[in-house]
C-alpha cells in the first residue's frame, strides 16, 4: 500500500468517486484555483473543470443550501466549508433543511451530500478557528458524522460518505493533514459505525476520537511501561456509534476512559458515557472518566491552547485513576 | 403574450381551486379538525397560479409557510393535502409534515418551509442541478417580503447570477411578516429594486392580476431556460387573512383589507373573462360547485383515513 499523509488520501479519495460517478460536483471557498486550505482538493480543477470543482464567493449558507437543493434534484454533491467554525452562519440550511427533509417530507427526499469541514486546535488559530463541534452534529437527527484519524481510514470513510443517500458531517482534525500512513489504492469504503481497535489491550479502554487517537496510543505506550495494558478504540463515525464495538471492548477491560477534543461538558464522551452506564454498567470496575478540553472557548496563546488541548498526561493520569 | 382561452380558463379554475381550498381548511382549523399552524394564501391566488402556467412538472419550486397555493397551482393533490393537514397516514408526508411541510418531489415540489428565508438556497441549487444535468428545466423561488431581508436570500440571489443559474425569484410582497409592515421593515420602495445590486433583471407586478404576472413570469423563466440566467419578479399583493389562523390583525386597519379586496384576483379575472365570453354565470357556477365536490371529497379521504401508527415515529429518518 503507498504512502501518503491525511490530506492526500482525501484527495484521493475525491480523485477515485469523481471518476466513477459524473455527478458528484465539489464546491467551496477556495477549493478550485487555490486546492482547498489544507490541500485537500488540489489539482480537481485540473482534472475535472469547473463545472464540476466550483470555487464560491463567501457564502456559507448558499454553499450548503445550495447543495442541498441539488442533492435533492439528481447531483452529490461534495461542498467544504473551510473551518467547522463557520457553521454558524449556514446552520440553518444543514440542520433544519437537509437533516430534516426526508423525515418531514416523509421518507420521500434523498439528500446525498457531504460537508466537509476542518476542526480542531493546535495551530494558534483561536476562538473561531480552532473548534471541536462534534456533539452538536451529533445531536440533529437525519446527519450522519464521521471523524477519522488516520489516512487510510479517511479515505475509505470518504468514498462511503460520498456513496451515502444521507446528508454526512466530515469533520477533519487539522493536525492530522500531514500524518502520514499505509493508505490502500483504488476504491474502497470503510462501513459506518464499526469502530476501530487502533491498539489492543487488556486493562482499560480507552475511546478517543481524531487527533485524540494519537494522543491516546503514546499513552497507551507509556502505561505499557507501567505494566496497564490499554486499547484503544476509535469510533471513527459518531453517528451512527458503534455501540457494540464499544461495549465489547468495555466488558473485556471493565474500565472506560473517553478522550476527545471538544469541551468536555455535553461533549461526544457524555453520550458514549450514558450508553456504558446504560448497557454495561454491571460490567464496569470503576466510574467512567473523560479527558476532554475545559469548558471554555479556544484561547489563542500558545501556553493556554496547549493547556486547553487534552495532553497524553491527563490520559495516563485518568487511566491510572481507574486502576486504583 | 396571448393566452389560449384554455389557459385563461384554467387559471380561473386554479385560482378557485386555491381559494375553495383555503376556505374549508380555515373552517376545519376553526372546527378543530386541522391542527399546528396554518398560514392561508387567500388573496394571494393570482401569484402562484400566474407564476406556476408556465412551469412543467421537471421544473422546480421552493415554497413558503404560506404554502397551500403553490402546491396546488404546481399541480398538487388536494386529498393528499388535506390529509396531511389532518395529520393521516395518507397524506403526502404520512403525516410528518404537516401544513409547513408538504412536498411532491415528483412534481418538483421542493417543499413548502417553515424558516423565513430557507428557500432561496435550495431553489439556486435545484437550478444548478438542472443547469449540471443539462435538462432544461428551471427553478423558481417563491418568497415572502420578510425573507427578502434574509441573510440567506441575499447569498442564493448572488451565487444564482454569479452561476447564471435557471432560477427565478418570485417575490410575493403581502406588505407584513406578521405585524412588521415592510414600510418598516425595508428602506427602498420595492424589493424588485434590489435586483440591481445583481445585475439581474427586477421587475414590479400587480400581485392581485394574474395575467401580468404570467406574463412577467413567462418573460423570467424563457430567460432562465435559455441560460441566461436569473431574474426577479416581485408581486404586490395582500393576504386577506391573518399571518396565521387566528391572528387578529390588530397591527392593520379594516380599510386597509376593504381597499384590497376590491382588488381581489378572482373577480378581476372573473369579469375579464366574463367581458370576452369566455365565462358565463352557469360556467361559473358549473366550476365552484365542481370544486365544492373535489373539496368534499379531499375532505372526506382525509376524514377516514387513518393516522399514522406509533411505530412509525422514528422511520424516515435515515435513507
Amino acid at each position: 500500500m503507498p504512502n501518503m499523509n491525511f490530506a492526500q488520501a482525501l484527495n484521493d479519495a475525491h480523485k477515485v468517486e469523481m471518476e466513477r460517478d459524473a455527478n458528484i460536483y465539489v464546491a467551496g471557498e477556495d477549493v478550485g484555483v487555490y486546492g482547498g486550505i489544507f490541500g485537500v482538493t488540489a489539482g480537481l480543477l485540473d482534472q475535472f473543470g469547473d463545472k464540476r470543482v466550483k470555487d464560491t464567493p463567501i457564502t456559507e449558507s448558499a454553499i450548503v443550501g445550495t447543495a442541498v437543493g441539488a442533492a435533492t434534484a439528481g447531483l452529490r454533491p461534495v461542498i467544504e466549508l473551510m473551518f467547522v467554525d463557520f457553521i454558524g452562519v449556514a446552520l440553518d440550511q444543514l440542520y433544519n433543511q437537509a437533516a430534516k427533509m426526508k423525515y418531514m417530507f416523509g421518507g420521500k427526499a434523498k439528500i446525498p451530500m457531504v460537508l466537509r469541514m476542518t476542526c480542531g486546535a493546535g495551530i494558534g488559530a483561536a476562538a473561531q478557528h480552532s473548534q471541536c463541534l462534534e456533539a452538536m452534529f451529533m445531536h440533529l437527527p437525519g446527519l450522519k458524522v464521521v471523524m477519522p484519524s488516520t489516512p487510510n481510514d479517511a479515505k475509505g470513510l470518504l468514498i462511503e460518505a460520498i456513496r451515502d443517500d444521507n446528508p454526512v458531517v466530515f469533520l477533519e482534525h487539522k493536525m492530522l493533514y500531514a500524518l502520514e500512513g499505509e493508505v490502500a489504492e483504488g476504491d474502497f469504503t470503510i462501513p459506518f459505525g464499526q469502530a476501530d481497535i487502533k491498539r489492543e489491550g487488556q486493562d482499560v479502554t480507552i475511546v478517543a476520537t481524531a487527533n485524540m487517537v494519537h494522543t491516546a496510543l503514546s499513552a497507551a505506550e507509556k502505561l505499557a511501561a507501567d505494566g496497564i495494558s490499554a486499547e484503544v478504540v476509535d469510533p471513527r463515525t459518531l453517528y451512527p456509534l458503534d455501540e457494540e464495538g464499544i461495549i465489547q471492548s468495555v466488558k473485556k477491560t471493565h474500565r472506560l476512559v473517553i478522550v476527545h477534543e471538544e469541551v468536555k461538558f455535553a461533549g461526544s464522551g457524555a453520550e458514549i458515557a450514558a450508553i456504558v452506564a446504560e448497557k454495561a454498567f454491571d460490567y464496569l470496575d470503576a466510574p467512567i472518566l473523560r479527558v476532554a478540553a475545559p469548558f471554555c472557548p479556544v484561547p489563542f496563546s500558545q501556553p493556554l491552547e496547549q493547556a486547553f488541548i487534552p495532553s497524553e498526561e491527563e490520559i495516563i493520569d485518568a487511566v491510572k485513576k481507574v486502576m486504583e | 403574450m396571448d393566452l389560449t382561452n384554455e389557459q385563461l380558463l384554467d387559471m380561473y379554475v386554479t385560482m378557485n381551486k386555491i381559494r375553495t381550498f383555503e376556505n374549508r381548511v380555515a373552517e376545519l382549523f376553526a372546527d378543530g379538525k386541522i391542527p399546528g399552524f396554518v398560514h392561508l394564501y387567500v388573496g394571494e391566488e393570482a401569484v402562484a397560479t400566474g407564476v406556476c402556467a408556465s412551469l412543467t412538472d421537471q421544473d422546480y419550486i421552493t415554497s413558503t409557510h404560506r404554502g397551500h397555493g403553490h402546491l396546488i397551482a404546481k399541480g398538487g393533490d388536494i386529498k393528499l393535502m388535506m390529509a396531511e393537514l389532518f395529520g393521516k397516514k395518507t397524506g403526502y408526508c404520512k403525516g410528518k409534515g404537516g401544513s409547513m411541510h408538504i412536498a411532491d418531489l415528483n412534481l418538483g415540489i421542493m417543499g413548502a418551509n417553515g424558516i423565513v428565508g430557507g428557500g432561496p438556497p435550495l431553489a439556486s441549487g435545484a437550478a444548478l442541478a438542472c443547469q449540471y444535468l443539462g435538462n432544461d428545466g428551471v427553478a423558481v423561488c417563491f418568497f415572502g417580503d420578510g425573507a427578502s431581508n434574509q441573510g440567506t436570500t441575499h447569498e442564493a440571489m448572488n451565487l444564482a447570477t454569479c452561476w447564471k443559474l435557471p432560477v427565478v425569484f418570485v417575490n410575493e410582497n403581502n406588505m407584513y411578516g406578521i405585524s412588521s409592515c415592510t414600510l418598516n421593515s425595508m428602506c427602498v420602495p420595492n424589493i424588485a429594486d434590489r435586483a440591481a445590486a445583481y445585475d439581474m433583471p427586477g421587475v414590479v407586478v400587480d400581485g392581485n392580476d394574474v395575467i401580468a404576472v404570467c406574463e412577467a413570469a413567462a418573460e423570467g423563466i424563457s430567460r432562465a431556460r435559455q441560460g441566461k440566467g436569473p431574474s426577479l419578479i416581485e408581486c404586490k399583493t395582500y393576504r386577506h387573512r391573518g399571518h396565521f389562523e387566528g391572528d387578529p390583525c390588530a397591527y392593520r386597519e379594516d380599510s386597509e383589507l376593504e381597499e384590497w379586496k376590491e382588488k381581489d384576483p378572482i373577480p378581476r379575472l372573473e369579469q375579464k373573462l366574463m367581458e370576452i365570453e369566455l365565462l358565463t354565470d352557469a360556467k361559473i357556477n358549473e366550476i365552484k360547485s365542481g370544486l365544492q365536490k373535489d373539496m368534499a371529497d379531499a375532505e372526506q379521504f382525509a376524514e377516514e383515513s387513518p393516522f399514522p401508527d406509533v411505530s412509525e415515529l422514528t422511520e424516515d429518518v435515515y435513507t
